[in-house]
């Protein structure tokens, strides 16, 4: 069955009781965690290093298999689905890496037009679409050099750039921000807010920066040993009386929250 | 106790990679049947194994023939059988080490470069990133590898045994002083067809070996730059190892 057949094809994020780990005597990442996004919102998952956040968006891109529970991705169950499904679920899909991951024997407008070359649009096209997108994420002229050649921050706007050429309707993002100054921090904010707004992308990003993230999001999702800890509009959030979300987002040393590693 | 369980454990682990290097293989075959066909991958990719290859794989079977006939008429010329040290070298050169020595260079030049290319793809995320833009990372990186070392092994092969022999014909002419009408008649005359071809399918098998093992090792990294460098040390070592045992066993069965 063509994925474009699916039901229910509608850019939502569904994920469903979800546990996961690495291993059979390792501990739990997720214990049942649930999450809804709908089409066309934009969630921001926040919470602790080590919460499982970007285990869960390689989860909901069926690159983490959970232990059990369902991801519904534009109506298609990643968890279930066979290959060839998801790369047909993978080009309305796209996803910002945390260091950009760039394909480094690649120049940068190769790397940014990636999977138009998969789909056959040739070299013209190409460049055309490299340029507009590198444009849009302040990187105009970049298009002939080696991502070996760029700044952390650049490369991780070019690979902005890769993760929207082909205008995916559901966008993740893991921490799109971290490591840019703050002008362009607020630069890549915007224009997710942008592509939420005049595309209607869904869009999921994983943050550190409680500013973006009260920026773009509809929503924020905070994430707590393996489980949803608040799940609110940005002002909800900020209004918590949570201890632990009010630790969090104040970003306080002390407090009721356990961090993995040093306390438990 | 312990050791019998270290023992159990070792060889357990040791069988279920082979299992799973073969199950890459599998993937990988059939990855390639389905478009996109990576042509230009792969031609990049015969570049690399292949024509690269070519000056290494040249000085070594120049150097093994030349040694070989050195040797062989040292001890030949004790009962006055100069004339055989061309038999030899080309039975030998084509038989086992054209195909053994070219699969050993070629592990440690190529199988090394796959296993850190794919491996630090792996920890930079790039394979994930390939999965993301719908395109699948065995059919894009293994199987172009995979044919690419298959092919060019047994070429490279036809090279290191033809300029093995003309070694081995240079250090007897020159040197050890037999004719070259004699050394010429004599090279080919007890060589059969099966031998050549047994070396190239020997070669084929090799390629195809440290192809696979290496692009295993590459894919299976987790961690950084450290279990990269480890990931090239095993595919190294377990393809030049692969390459003895299949070489033993082709010759078992084929001679």
């Amino acid at each position: 069955m063509e994925p474009r057949d699916r039901i229910g094809r509608d850019g939502a994020v569904r994920v469903r009781d979800l546990w996961t780990r690495f291993g059979e005597s390792e501990p739990w990442v997720h214990r049942g965690l649930s999450l809804d996004v709908a089409p066309g919102e934009s969630v921001s998952i926040i919470g602790g290093s080590g919460a499982g956040k970007s285990v869960l968006l390689r989860a909901m891109i069926g690159l983490h298999a959970p232990e059990s529970g369902t991801v519904e991705v534009d109506g298609l169950d990643v968890t279930r689905a066979s290959r060839p499904a998801l790369y047909g679920l993978m080009r309305q899909v796209g996803v910002v890496f945390q260091f950009g991951a760039l394909f480094d024997s690649l120049p940068v407008w190769e790397n940014v037009t990636f999977a138009l070359r998969e789909r056959g649009l040739g070299e013209r096209d190409r460049r055309r679409i490299a340029a507009e997108k590198l444009h849009m994420v302040g990187l105009a002229k970049t298009e002939d050099r080696l991502p070996g050649e760029l700044s952390g921050g650049m490369r991780k706007r070019v690979g902005l750039a890769r993760a929207i050429a082909h205008d995916p309707r559901i966008l993740f993002c893991d921490e799109p921000t971290s490591g840019l100054d703050p002008v362009m921090s607020d630069t890549v904010s915007e224009l997710i807010l942008q592509l939420k707004r005049r595309l209607e992308v869904t869009t999921v990003t994983i943050t550190h920066d409680m500013k973006s993230a009260y920026k773009i999001a509809d929503r924020i999702a905070m994430l707590y040993q393996g489980r949803l800890r608040a799940f609110g509009s940005p002002d909800e959030i900020r209004a918590s009386d949570d201890p632990i979300v009010k630790q969090f987002i104040q970003g306080h040393a002390q407090g009721p929250m356990s961090i993995p590693g040093e306390l438990g | 106790m312990f050791r019998v369980e270290w023992i159990g454990r070792r060889a357990l682990e040791a069988l279920g990679q082979c299992g799973r290097v073969l199950l890459l293989g599998v993937e990988a075959a059939r990855w390639t049947l389905r478009p996109p066909f990576r042509f230009d991958m792969f031609l990049d990719q015969l570049l690399h194994v292949g024509v690269l290859s070519l000056p290494v794989v040249l000085i070594t079977g120049a150097f093994t023939g030349m040694v070989l006939a050195l040797q062989t008429a040292a001890a030949f010329r004790l009962f006055g059988a100069e004339n055989l040290v061309a038999t030899v070298v080309s039975l030998s050169m084509t038989r086992e080490l054209g195909p053994v020595l070219t699969g050993l260079m070629v592990a440690g030049r190529v199988g090394s470069a796959m296993a850190a290319e794919l491996g630090t793809m792996r920890v930079s995320e790039q394979i994930d990133a390939l999965h993301t833009l719908a395109t699948n990372p065995v059919q894009y990186l293994v199987a172009p590898r995979l044919w690419a070392a298959t092919l060019a092994l047994p070429m490279l092969v036809v090279f290191s045994d033809l300029i093995g022999i003309l070694g081995g014909r240079f250090v007897a002419v020159h040197l050890v002083g037999t004719s070259a009408l004699a050394y010429d008649a004599r090279a080919i005359q007890f060589l059969r067809v099966e031998d050549v071809f047994v070396g190239l399918l020997k070669a084929a098998l090799f390629g195809a070996a440290i192809a696979l093992i290496s692009c295993y090792q590459g894919y299976a990294v987790r961690g950084g730059a450290r279990e990269v460098g480890l990931a090239v040390n095993r595919a190294v070592v377990q393809s030049i190892v692969m390459i003895l045992v299949i070489n033993y066993f082709v010759t078992a069965y084929s001679f």
